[in-house]
């Protein structure tokens, strides 16, 4: 399915993996009590935070990930991915990534999916914040010719 | 064990939803972010179809007394706004803009795009160091 003037859009895949993402974070909040949130969940399973969700458990929620990632590329023959080329690229945004979901406390996964369809206050702020964030990022990145 | 394995099972859903959604792709999570560009709207799609879901989860959550595996709900507060929330978050949006990856992808992509997705992940998680040494 496409979405009329949006070719590359893949609204119907969205849509689907958006709800089997949301059925995964209504286990581990209805079976578990917590919040699906990765950056909380990564911490805690490589000992980077000391408090949050029992150690066992952070580690097989985040072992989880590639194992579902992988079923699916077995599944459809495959799931297309481009990263940016230049590596230095990847090692900035992932320091500014770790630093800022742990200052910030959550996510697009804990503050996005879980904490806006709780109505947090703390969590639409989180959310806005960093979506405007990265909307302005990207759009200065377009400006200097980084991208476009 | 229960516990372990029900965390097991949410982290699977979760990354088969992150691969099949297209949100492993950090060039369409960047083209969402890129309202300038060609503007990819799928994450959009994404995001409402995982808060349908937990929209009534919560629902069902103020009803219950515990959790159906273990035995109390351990859920973050609500309602601080502080410079440390927002401040986080316009760094993580920077982060997430210049990569077109946040942390859920990156681990998933640790299956489709190993080398790439570790190079993030090892970053990710100094970057996380960085954060508890200077809060110290």
């Amino acid at each position: 399915m496409t979405l009329p003037g949006f070719p590359h859009a893949m609204p119907l895949e969205g849509l689907i993996g958006g709800l089997l993402i949301g059925l995964a974070a209504a286990i581990m909040l209805l079976g578990l009590g917590r919040i699906a949130g990765v950056s909380g969940m990564t911490a805690r399973a490589t000992g980077i935070a000391d408090s949050g969700a029992p150690r066992n458990l952070a580690i097989a929620f985040v072992v989880g990930l590639p194992l579902g990632a992988l079923l699916v590329t077995l599944a459809t023959g495959g799931v297309e991915t481009q990263f940016p080329a230049s590596n230095g690229t990847l090692i900035i945004a992932g320091l500014l990534v770790g630093i800022g979901t742990r200052l910030g406390s959550g996510c697009t996964s804990g503050h996005g999916v879980c904490g806006m369809s709780r109505l947090s206050p703390r969590s639409i702020v989180a959310t806005a914040t960093f979506m405007a964030s990265g909307f302005a990022t990207v759009a200065a990145m377009r400006l200097l010719g980084f991208i476009g | 064990m229960k516990t372990a394995v029900t965390a097991l099972l949410s982290g699977l859903l979760f990354g088969a939803g992150l691969a099949y959604s297209g949100m492993a792709d950090p060039a369409r999570v960047q083209g969402f972010l890129d309202l300038f560009g060609a503007w990819d709207p799928t994450l959009a799609f994404v995001m409402a179809g995982a808060m349908a879901p937990m929209a009534i989860a919560w629902l069902f959550q103020k009803r219950m007394t515990s959790p159906i595996a273990c035995e109390a709900f351990d859920l973050p507060g609500t309602s601080l706004l502080d410079r440390k929330l927002v401040g986080g978050a316009v760094l993580f949006g920077m982060g997430w803009g210049i990569g077109g990856l946040c942390p859920g992808p990156a681990m998933a992509d640790l299956a489709i795009e190993p080398v790439k997705a570790a190079i993030f992940v090892l970053a990710m998680l100094a970057g996380m160091v960085l954060h508890r040494f200077a809060s110290r």
